[in-house]
């Protein structure tokens, strides 16, 4: 019994952690299948409809756009933030003296809640209030930053908000990786003459590979789950021009008391979040098996 | 029969006479009041709760006109945890009731005479199967158009009363320079103006026929192609840099006479009061081109929960709401008029008393009507669906006859 | 280290130094100009907070204050009304900190010991289980609000701290895990062997050989959970009742008003004051931030 318990440990020990996810993630998700196939309004329900929730969805324009909006914003934020964060991360890697003053000065953004800095994002990107207004007053009269109020702009000012928010926990990371790339290589490149820039691009940044995963999945989480951000900002205006699949199914679900309609729009988001996703584990979890 | 049902009252009102004699009242409140003037408005309720031997705990949650309080609500809920009075309003009340959740106050609204003070579609409202479920609280004016007295003067402008007296004025303000309309890009504020406009332009049986009836043929009428029209028109009065601007902010321009006129709700008075602005001489109000009266009504539903005291706590904060003292301290705050029309007016300024009259005289015409943007009209899904299309016509160029195609498949698709 | 200093030792004599030096302010400069597009809405945050209404109101909302007052700030912490009760965030800000610690320490403890196990005692399906866990890191919460509501009334935990602790953890999971696996998995498998062949267990290993070995990795956790943690307002205000709001559902309460009058120096005063507590985890602990994430949390 006790030899039993001793060659089972690793798995009891894993065992309640895993469960809760099983339940309260796995369950969920089947929960949600299951209310997306009913006319669920205020409160779920549960009596089988058919696909009526996912005929509504398709025809609704609002939606089309959210997800639209949901591949540009997903794929600006991640790339720009993934890029800024390796280049900020490359020259404060350069020996500054002031790096920790620099370095948290980057990072602090992770800190704050959108529930505000979203209001003062909304004041500086408003023509009339912030930069543009800014900039025409020392004389530069056709200079022009109004995409937060234009319906075909408006997601990249989100993107810019979100890349703010999230490029210096991706510095954070990428600034960890170069400094444990091995230096003998470097300095034997170094001796060969081979230019800096070739240094970076043949040696480090391809060592780093893991960490590109890692950026990946952290800022494909935000992504996914920006919400705070369109509503603090836009409010998912102007007219519902920066509406995201979470602010949505949000909207469905608890100020229109469209349960249904919210569950059907979730398990679409899921689908797409896989289809993503499940090839990047897939990859990493090859590379890392020995 | 007769005697019987007498009773069946008779032993009702004891019952409740009883369980408050020997329960201390207790009551949780979910609001989504917290901002200075409107919080010190229900903290009147809570000193007068108090005073009467209840206990109130505050369960405040704000944000998207209610929408993260009705989150904590649908939670709170589900996890068999309700709160004993909820702000709710409209025909959210009885969507909740559909659900079974809600607690009857017909005791108390029958022993304190509601039915004779509040105005006959108000109590429409309050009402769940003929059953009494929610405590009006307020009246709110959507349809006010709000200006500032000196601007008009000095570009010889009288308040507008029909919208093309609207846009001929708004023409000459833009010719001197001034912004004719203040206004928010945000969806609410986009159909607060937009029902406005309907009102004038469809008129009190049109506008009733389209958002509270759903009407399909109303909603694709040529009235309601020029009411869009009228709405791209207005897009031509605000200036470019209204998207997302917060209501008060618009208010500002009001004020500081970067901007003529505001088209908003009674709340905007609050804004002007607290700036010290005179109602008459600095700043004007009148209600917008048309006859009607848009009304959006504050209430609180009491949920079903066990326990004799917070029973006694829904009776007692249910006949506190609709009496006579709280009716008045609080809409002296809050901007609002009273839900009852018995409260004596003295105190009040004088938009509120235009208020109060057109409020009588739409009742007994028939025109006192819902707001479909401020929830009062239609379910969420279907309010919500209008609002989707008024705003994306509003922030685009999309043409008037697509936008009434787009909001009859709109409308179609929420059911 | 990547250092590329001595590189330029090659090319010593005059002219190299004057290019060198002159390459260094063009990278100072650029770092600065990037830090000034990250402090911008600080700036207006701080400034809007330190001016008085009626200046916010008839001046420029980007601008210096023309006069300094640190009201707003007061009244934030102490008198701003969340409600009927105007006692500002005082009394919410010990409600999260209530929630958030021990929220913190329990995932902490739980992704420690989870990778422990996934890394070092690998068995058939380990990696399936943990590739499960990863998933789950990208369910949108909005989804799991109204069943988590039901679980928590039938667990009895309903608008109780201990419920929204449980919730945080429950989601905490997937991130605290791969954090701890990913760190843990660089450990060579010979340690663990060596120490069963001197006849220590299974939690006699974690404890005294793996726990050791832990500090930059816990430092990350902390950092990354604490931040989820405090300013989480979505569960916040599902999950609570009157007396166990966290700090953000108030911080919501004193910004998010629809009609009445918005006192936009509170606002940003109330926001820099809630955010505080995470400001300060990642100035102080910063440093060890990178370092952690150096160990080995992100070589995989």
């Amino acid at each position: 019994m006790v030899d039993w318990f001793q060659r089972h440990i690793p798995k009891i020990v894993l065992a309640p952690s895993f469960a809760a996810v099983l339940l309260f993630v796995y369950g969920f998700i089947g929960w949600t299948a299951w209310v997306s196939f009913t006319r669920s309004r205020l409160l779920p329900k549960y009596d089988i409809a058919g696909f009526i929730q996912y005929k509504r969805l398709f025809a609704s324009p609002r939606w089309e756009t959210a997800l639209n909006n949901l591949f540009i914003f997903g794929f600006l934020f991640i790339v720009i933030a993934m890029i800024l964060g390796l280049l900020i991360a490359i020259l404060l890697d350069q020996k500054i003296r002031t790096e920790g003053v620099l370095r948290t000065i980057y990072l602090y953004p992770m800190a704050l809640s959108m529930i505000v800095t979203g209001t003062a994002w909304k004041w500086i990107m408003n023509p009339g209030l912030g930069i543009e207004a800014l900039v025409r007053g020392w004389g530069f009269e056709s200079f022009s930053f109004d995409w937060v109020i234009d319906p075909k702009m408006a997601i990249y000012a989100v993107v810019i908000a979100g890349v703010w928010q999230a490029s210096g926990f991706v510095m954070a990371l990428f600034l960890a990786g170069l400094r444990s790339v091995d230096g003998e290589i470097i300095k034997a490149a170094q001796v060969d003459g081979i230019p800096t820039w070739r240094i970076y691009s043949a040696i480090i940044i391809p060592s780093m590979a893991p960490i590109f995963l890692s950026a990946f999945i952290v800022l494909a989480h935000l992504a996914i789950k920006s919400f705070d951000l369109v509503i603090a900002l836009t409010g998912g205006g102007p007219g519902y021009a920066t509406d995201l699949p979470a602010t949505y199914m949000y909207t469905m679900a608890f100020s229109r008391g469209d349960i249904g309609q919210a569950a059907s729009s979730a398990m679409i988001m899921m689908a797409v979040v896989f289809t993503i996703v499940v090839p990047y584990l897939y990859s990493e979890l090859r590379a890392k098996h020995d | 029969m007769i005697r019987f049902t007498a009773l069946a009252t008779l032993s009702a009102v004891a019952l409740t006479a009883a369980s408050s004699a020997w329960a201390e009242p207790k009551a949780e409140v979910l609001h989504w009041w917290t901002s200075g003037g409107e919080a010190k408005s229900v903290a009147v309720l809570q000193q007068e709760f108090s005073a009467n031997g209840g206990t109130w705990t505050d369960m405040p949650v704000a944000g998207g006109g209610g929408d993260a309080a009705m989150t904590a609500l649908r939670a709170r809920v589900l996890s068999g945890n309700a709160p004993a009075a909820v702000q709710l309003k409209g025909p959210a009340i009885q969507e909740w009731y559909e659900e079974g959740v809600l607690a009857d106050i017909s005791a108390v609204a029958e022993a304190e005479g509601w039915a004779d003070v509040l105005p006959a579609s108000i109590a429409g409202h309050m009402k769940c199967d003929g059953t009494w479920c929610a405590a009006p609280v307020n009246v709110h004016r959507v349809d006010w158009i709000w200006a500032n007295a000196d601007v008009l003067k000095a570009n010889g402008i009288d308040m507008p009363t029909t919208w093309d007296e609207f846009n001929a004025a708004a023409e000459k303000l833009k010719a001197a320079g001034i912004i004719p309309l203040a206004h928010g890009g945000q969806a609410w504020q986009d159909a607060t103006v937009f029902e406005a406009a309907a009102l004038g332009i469809l008129g009190a049986e049109g506008f009733h026929k389209a958002f509270v009836e759903l009407d399909a043929d109303t909603l694709t009428s040529d009235a309601m192609v020029k009411v869009f029209d009228q709405m791209r028109t207005l897009r031509g009065y605000v200036d470019d840099n209204f998207s997302g601007r917060d209501w008060n902010l618009a208010t500002a321009m009001v004020m500081n006479g970067e901007a003529a006129f505001q088209i908003m709700g009674d709340w905007a008075k609050g804004e002007f009061l607290a700036a010290g602005k005179v109602p008459g001489q600095d700043f004007l109000c009148a209600s917008t081109p048309g006859d009607g009266f848009l009304y959006n009504v504050d209430s609180f539903a009491m949920f079903d929960v066990g326990g004799a005291d917070k029973e006694a706590g829904q009776q007692l904060l249910a006949k506190l709401i609709v009496g006579k003292n709280f009716q008045k301290v609080f809409n002296l705050n809050k901007g609002s008029i009273p839900a009852r029309t018995d409260v004596a007016l003295d105190e009040f300024d004088s938009c509120a008393h235009l208020s109060a009259q057109d409020m009588a005289d739409s009742s007994a015409n028939g025109s006192l009507l819902p707001s479909y943007a401020h929830g009062m009209a239609l379910r969420g899904a279907q309010s919500g669906a209008i609002t989707d299309v008024v705003t994306a016509h509003f922030n685009s160029d999309m043409s008037s006859e697509d936008a009434v195609k787009m909001l009859a498949q709109a409308v179609a698709n929420s059911m | 280290m990547t250092n590329f200093a001595p590189a330029s030792t090659f090319n010593a004599g005059s002219a190299g130094k004057w290019r060198r030096a002159i390459l260094r302010l063009i990278l100072l400069s650029v770092l600065v100009i990037f830090a000034l597009f990250y402090l911008m809405p600080l700036f207006v945050m701080v400034t809007t907070s330190l001016k008085s209404l009626e200046e916010i109101r008839t001046g420029s909302l980007v601008a210096l204050p023309r006069e300094v007052t640190f009201e707003a700030w007061r009244t934030a912490w102490s008198s701003a009304c969340t409600g009927i009760q105007c006692e500002g965030l005082r009394p919410y800000f010990w409600n999260s900190v209530q929630l958030a610690i021990p929220a913190v320490l329990i995932s902490t403890l739980l992704g420690a010991i989870n990778g422990y196990v996934i890394a070092q005692w690998k068995f058939r399906g380990a990696n399936l289980i943990f590739s499960l866990m990863l998933f789950g890191c990208f369910i949108p919460f909005q989804v799991v609000l109204l069943p988590m509501a039901r679980t928590l009334g039938l667990m009895g935990l309903a608008g109780s701290i201990p419920g929204l602790i449980f919730v945080h953890v429950v989601y905490g999971i997937g991130f605290t895990t791969l954090f701890f696996r990913n760190y843990y998995v660089s450990v060579p498998s010979e340690l663990v062997k060596a120490a069963k062949v001197d006849g220590a267990g299974f939690f006699r290993i974690f404890w005294s050989i793996f726990l050791p070995l832990s500090l930059p990795i816990i430092v990350v956790t902390v950092i990354w959970q604490f931040t989820q943690i405090w300013n989480d307002f979505l569960f916040g205000v599902s999950f609570s009742q009157a007396g166990t709001q966290p700090i953000t559902v108030a911080l919501n309460n004193i910004v998010n008003s629809t009609t009445g009058v918005k006192e936009y120096n509170v606002d940003m005063a109330a926001a820099i004051i809630a955010a505080l507590p995470t400001l300060l985890v990642y100035v102080v602990a910063g440093k060890y931030f990178i370092r952690g994430l150096t160990a080995g949390s992100v070589k995989g």
